[in-house]
């Protein structure tokens, strides 16, 4: 393919290097420096989308972030598949692919363009909250036609290769957009010795700048910023980033960039690099220099492809080498737009002619037009454009003053490209992210940043200051209000000369009249790429919606993932003229994050995978991956589940789990229980104050259960605390409750009783915890210590000082299975010696790893709770049948004790733990499963209360169950019903949770 | 996200290392069984939701540990002043 | 070993706070939180040069020290055991010799020591100090990483949102705060060189989450 709409000098793109990519399908040819977008327009394509609701043909309309159209897929493999990539901010590489993604079979010979035509009519505003209404079967029908037609992308179905990571920055000054405003500030607050990040999202720094003829200084503007960008990477404290678009401004100057720092090299990035990078920045000052989008006219059939907006056209020649089409018409409401027109004589091609909506503004650019002898049509309007796949034509007439009515008769002019400019609108989304409401400026035209908290100053075009001597002046003082507001010193800057030209008035215009009614005229469009016409404005306020926010949902314009840059203050105005208001009266819309579409990749960054979550391991990890252990995920502890041996399923090693410690000894990683140690003479003082039950007379060498609840009584946590020392004591929580436990006794010395002399810190990670449970745990524990662990010297609920397998160690002989149990603490970085050793020894008496399900089991064979499952923050001491676990006996009211006594909770009625045997002793009653008290009875029937905890038994050969039963603990023996899903019923009779050995004789010999 | 000054550590660090704990200045009841149960209701449930200055406990969560008091306009998200545990606010909503 | 190690729990008692000499004779070998990862093998086998070193700080005595800033006698005390006083400005440190110390909270500090010296020093603690505090061994809770190279504040950004220009983190400086989803008590030790204390449970998740944001710039293990 040749590429007919390349001129053959000038532009910033690099002839000696040809690049081949590919659309669609067909191969074509760009240089370096080119966009997509542009390497499209130099090969005359014209069609890159079939509009989302009508199916009709699109072409590239602008050349930046605002571009609605020319939204493609891109990717040469499934698992780099890219959605929603702009066109006009893609840089080209070799081999890069790219596809539309909309049209259907394709966006030229599109059979959805038909029944578009129909659906035109099926799908007027509110289409979708209209079809809501109907039957919901009638949705489907028309979804999976609307997503057929409509997709704007897939995700890739692969897993994406690439890398992606995150960075935090700080700086005294962030500067957004490296335009000329930008760049000044930049230049002035690296000067003045300011730590600076200078952010644009194009692939050089000189915005406007470098898609102008524009002189600074006399030389070339592009020399200017070659200058600049070469001084700041000089110095140490500036950062720039170039392809890094500023996508969210939020509170206190937090601000995230999104940096492609390979997308322009290849479809995959190169080994070890990353190819995306959120950079997370605080700053103490932001500069917003973040300059202005053109606004297209609203006009009959102005979405015709070559029709497009003024300074993309300037842009396409003087950066990129090319002219998009051969024959121009301007509309415009300003001076600016006559650039278009110069720039493309100047280019070689014709002008057929500029219609200026304004009787006879002079201004320096339009007299440069007439010297150039172009034809100028004052007052008048592009009121319709004829064409389908591109533009052959249009239709000018004359308006009244105001704009608002066609006047004099139409004139057909023959031409491919129709160049609009409403004028040009601020960039003030990010300003708005931060909550700031922007405010109208009649003068500019267009919103301006609103007032702010946030330590923001602003500069150039987001200012409406479109003329570089001024952007450049508002950029130099923000730099130094920026130096001066962080204690630096003014810094030496002398900007360059720029031409000021001489600019009339624009007219404040954005709907071009027809000869018909806007309800009657050819389509309208004000959001290209949610399909939203001037008409469907219209009837939606005509329909009742006032405000902008809800016609905005009301059409889904502002929608599409250019979030209406180039449509929204269009349809405000459209809305306000019908609505009869101002615009500043009829309101905007507020921007949000993200500025512009972003890979989930770069927000995931390097969270994913291994590195999603953090995994805890405990010091015997190792041993357990090797025996070939489950895990289960315990907070963010991995805690062994189980271990299978070959051929077993899950509960068949359950029940040789558990009848290994019921029969032998069995071995428990118990780490990963919480621990607190807790120091100081008021120690004693603090637990009694947040345990349920007494601590006052707790003897060294002593260990006891608590119970934690919170101020409205209800159970949080328990665990087993030893007194180490008169002063000293170590506290246990459940794995999962550790942080909530230590931040719970913080708060509480910090802000109630700061003079209890306590100090608490966490040791969970310090010590590794063995336990070893069953009838042969002292012959074991023996083999390894030469202390004596007879019951006469270390009774049940003692712990000692002891030496473990060489190894000094904390031993607490307290049990969780109602089995003899010694558990051993050693300093983790010895935890694996001794866990190896207890293993090497315990062969001989069948000693068996288990995990945390058989636990589970053993603990319920024996009716104590799990806090967090038999517990759910609505039930307190006595629920649970654990009076005795309470003291009313201390003095001090202690955390739970005034809300376990609220009325409420003392009532009778309330739901308690009970145990549940099932009539049929081979059934397992699911957790969760709700108790009624006759399945038969009328409906609905009232629900008694759950299951919370449930299992198959293997050393009592039935299933056991804990569960809550409203006054249970007055129902022993009663019978209480569970209707499954399934419709079959589970009889269960209520008994004491307490299966196995009731009198607690085992854990005691 | 919010920028934090610890009075403890003495620095701004970003909020993410920081927990907020609720509306700040909810005394403990001294005599807990002299209250009604209406009023150890208000004690444990009831806070305010202001649009505007609000007085917050923190804590340094991944930091130093340590608790403290922030007023806060819940609209504008500044952060009029943080002070520490035992002290009084200076700027207080009207 | 020691008779202290032998003492019943009632006679350990004698000093309020149970204390304990928790490493077995040299007979048997620690493993530090991050021995499955085998930093010695890959010393051997790795490359030499990269932007980013890493060396663990293995088995090392960590010692919490809480107790009263304002209290001279026990500021007197540390400065007898240690022969280095208590940083007192928030996000300090100080050192002698082997030992360091590094303000971790008003209230708070961690004394890391060589491993064989921790009983003795918790001992000394002990015997000299007065009034209102508790000391507690955490050495095997947690492990020093230390990151040098070029690229090692680069590296650090990635994970920790604190500012790590000299100029507000100069030398000396520590801070405890997030890195990545877990976190780490940061010192730095020089312009391109931290000391990160990380915990034991988190350290495989951190030793992964070191190799992958390094892959850009190159790992060097050092034994």
């Amino acid at each position: 393919m040749t590429q007919q709409n390349r001129l053959t000098s000038g532009g910033r793109i690099d002839r000696s290097t040809p690049l081949t990519f590919t659309y669609n399908g067909k191969q074509y040819k760009g240089f370096k420096g080119d966009t997509l977008a542009s390497a499209m327009l130099a090969n005359g394509i014209d069609v890159v989308a079939r509009s989302f609701k009508y199916s009709r043909p699109r072409g590239i309309v602008a050349c930046g972030a605002e571009e609605p159209n020319a939204v493609l897929q891109l990717g040469a493999t499934e698992a780099t598949q890219v959605p929603n990539v702009r066109a006009t901010q893609q840089e080209l590489f070799d081999g890069l692919v790219s596809a539309s993604t909309n049209g259907w079979p394709s966006v030229d010979t599109d059979v959805m363009g038909m029944i578009g035509k129909m659906g035109g009519n099926m799908m007027p505003p509110g289409f979708y909250y209209k079809t809501f209404m109907f039957p919901e079967s009638l949705w489907d029908t028309y979804e999976s036609m609307i997503r057929k037609a409509a997709g704007i992308g897939r995700a890739p179905k692969e897993k994406d290769p690439d890398t992606y990571d995150a960075i935090n920055q700080h700086c005294d000054v962030m500067i957004v957009g490296a335009g000329p405003a930008g760049l000044a500030a930049a230049l002035t607050a690296a000067r003045g010795g300011a730590r600076v990040i200078i952010a644009d999202e194009q692939n050089e720094f000189g915005g406007s700048l470098l898609n102008s003829t524009e002189q600074l200084d006399g030389k070339p503007a592009t020399e200017w910023v070659r200058a600049v960008v070469e001084e700041l990477s000089t110095y140490d404290d500036v950062l720039l980033l170039p392809r890094s678009t500023v996508n969210g401004y939020h509170d206190h100057n937090f601000l995230t960039i999104h940096e492609r720092r390979t997308d322009h090299l290849a479809d995959i990035a190169p080994v070890n690099t990353v190819r995306q990078r959120m950079h997370r920045v605080r700053a103490k000052w932001v500069v917003l220099a973040t300059g202005a989008h053109e606004r297209p006219l609203v006009y009959a059939n102005n979405d015709v492809p070559g029709c497009m907006i003024t300074g993309a056209v300037s842009a396409y020649i003087n950066r990129y080498g090319v002219v998009p089409g051969n024959e121009l018409v301007v509309m415009t409401t300003n001076d600016y737009g006559y650039q278009a027109a110069l720039d493309w004589a100047d280019a070689g091609r014709k002008v057929v002619a500029i219609v200026d909506t304004r009787e006879a503004a002079v201004g320096d650019r339009t007299e440069a037009a007439r010297q150039r002898g172009l034809n100028i049509i004052s007052g008048s309007a592009v009121i319709e454009v004829q064409g389908t796949k591109r533009v052959t034509g249009v239709s000018v007439a004359g308006l009244s003053a105001s704009g608002a009515k066609v006047i004099g008769s139409v004139t057909k002019l023959k031409a491919d490209t129709v160049a609009t400019s409403g004028g040009w609108s601020p960039v003030i989304h990010l300003s708005c992210h931060t909550g700031s409401r922007p405010v109208w400026s009649d003068s500019v035209v267009g919103f301006l940043p609103g007032p702010t908290v946030q330590k923001q100053l602003t500069a150039g075009g987001i200012n409406g200051q479109y003329e570089t001597a001024v952007a450049l002046q508002e950029g130099l003082d923000a730099g130094q209000k920026a130096l001066a507001e962080v204690g630096l010193a003014v810094a030496d800057v002398v900007l360059p000369e720029a031409k000021t030209l001489k600019v009339a008035a624009p007219m404040s215009l954005f709907h071009i009249p027809h000869l018909k009614p806007t309800s009657q005229a050819p389509k309208q469009f004000v959001d290209y790429q949610t399909d939203v016409t001037a008409a469907g404005i219209e009837i939606a306020c005509r329909e009742g919606f006032e405000a902008i926010e809800h016609v905005k949902r009301y059409t889904a314009m502002g929608f599409g993932t250019d979030q209406g840059k180039l449509g929204n203050i269009n349809g405000m105005a459209v809305a306000a003229k019908a609505l009869n208001k101002t615009i500043p009266e009829t309101g905007t819309t507020v921007f949000r994050p993200n500025y512009t579409p972003i890979a989930f990749g770069a927000i995931i960054g390097r969270n994913a995978g291994a590195l999603f979550e953090p995994e805890r391991y405990t010091a015997m990890h190792k041993w357990h991956v090797e025996q070939g252990a489950m895990f289960e995920d315990v907070g963010q502890w991995k805690r062994p589940w189980y271990y299978p041996q070959k051929g077993e399923s899950m509960q068949q090693s359950l029940n040789r789990e558990c009848m290994a410690v019921r029969n032998a000894v069995g071995i428990l990683d118990a780490s990963t229980l919480g621990k607190i140690d807790v120091q100081g003479k008021d120690a004693r003082e603090f637990l009694g104050r947040v345990y349920s039950n007494a601590w006052a007379k707790l003897a060294i060498g002593k260990c006891r259960y608590g119970l934690m609840c919170g101020e409205d009584g209800m159970v949080f946590d328990d665990g087993v605390t030893a007194c180490l020392g008169e002063n000293h004591f170590v506290m246990t929580t459940t794995t999962g409750g550790a942080a909530h436990v230590y931040e719970w006794l913080e708060i509480y010395h910090q802000t109630e009783w700061p003079e209890l002399e306590v100090y608490f810190n966490t040791v969970t990670d310090h010590w590794s915890t063995a336990t070893i449970t069953g009838p042969n745990s002292r012959k074991l524990l023996e083999e390894l210590t030469d202390f004596d662990v007879s019951n006469d010297n270390f009774r049940y609920m003692d712990w000692k000082q002891i030496t473990v397998a060489g190894v000094p160690a904390r031993v607490f002989r307290i049990s969780f299975t109602g089995e003899l149990s010694f558990e051993i603490n050693v300093q983790a970085n010895y935890g694996m010696a001794v866990w190896e050793k207890l293993i090497e020894a315990g062969a001989k008496y069948g000693l068996t790893p288990y995990g945390t399900e058989t636990m589970h089991v053993l603990r319920a064979e024996k009716g104590f709770i799990i806090a967090g499952q038999d517990t759910d923050g609505s039930v307190h001491p006595y629920d649970l049948g654990m009076g005795w676990c309470v003291s009313n006996q201390k003095p001090f009211s202690y955390i739970g004790k005034r809300g376990m006594n609220r009325s409420d909770c003392t009532r009778a009625n309330r739901k308690q733990l009970v145990g549940l045997k099932t009539k049929d002793p081979k059934q397992v009653i699911p957790e969760g499963s709700a108790a009624v008290l006759d399945p038969n009875g009328p409906k609905p029937l009232e629900i008694q209360g759950h299951i919370s905890s449930s299992y198959w038994s293997e050393t009592l050969g039935h299933s056991i169950a804990m569960g809550f039963i409203k006054g249970g603990l007055d129902k022993m023996g009663e019978t209480v019903y569970y209707p499954l899903g399934d419709g079959t019923v589970i009889e269960a009779e209520i008994c004491s949770p307490i299966f196995f050995d009731p009198k607690g004789e085992r854990q005691n010999v | 996200m919010l920028h934090i000054y610890c009075p403890h550590c003495g620095e701004y660090r970003e909020e993410e290392e920081f927990h907020c704990a609720g509306q700040a200045h909810i005394a403990r009841p001294l005599e807990p069984e002299a209250c009604s149960d209406q009023e150890w209701g208000e004690y444990l449930f009831f806070r305010k939701n202001p649009r505007g200055l609000h007085h917050e406990l923190w804590v340094h969560a991944a930091g130093c540990r340590k608790f403290f008091n922030m007023t806060r306009d819940t609209q504008s998200y500044e952060i009029k002043e943080v002070y520490k545990i035992g002290e009084q606010p200076s700027v207080v909503a009207e | 070993m020691s008779d202290l190690n032998n003492m019943t729990a009632a006679e350990s008692a004698a000093t309020k706070a149970a204390v304990m000499n928790q490493v077995p004779g040299p007979e048997i070998e620690g493993q530090s939180p991050l021995h499955h990862a085998d930093l010695a093998s890959l010393a051997k086998q790795g490359p030499k040069t990269s932007g980013v070193h890493l060396r663990e700080l293995k088995l090392l005595g960590h010692l919490t020290l809480r107790c009263n800033p304002a209290n001279a006698d026990q500021l007197a005390a540390v400065e007898r055991v240690l022969g280095v006083a208590l940083p007192l400005q928030p996000l300090t440190s100080s050192e002698n010799g082997n030992y360091s110390i590094r303000w971790m909270s008003p209230d708070e500090w961690l004394i890391l020591v060589p491993g064989l010296e921790t009983f003795d020093i918790e001992t000394k603690f002990r015997d000299e100090m007065p009034g209102h505090y508790s000391l507690v061994n955490s050495s095997g809770g947690s492990t020093v990483l230390e990151l040098s190279g070029e690229n090692v504040v680069e590296l650090l950004k990635k994970a920790t949102p604190i500012d790590l220009h000299a100029k507000s983190f100069p030398v000396g400086k520590v801070v405890s705060t997030l890195l990545a989803k877990s976190t780490a008590t940061i010192r730095r030790t020089g312009d391109q060189r931290f000391e990160l204390v990380i915990r034991r449970s988190f350290s495989d998740y951190i030793w992964l989450w070191i190799q992958d944001a390094s892959l850009e710039f190159g790992l060097v293990v050092e034994a």
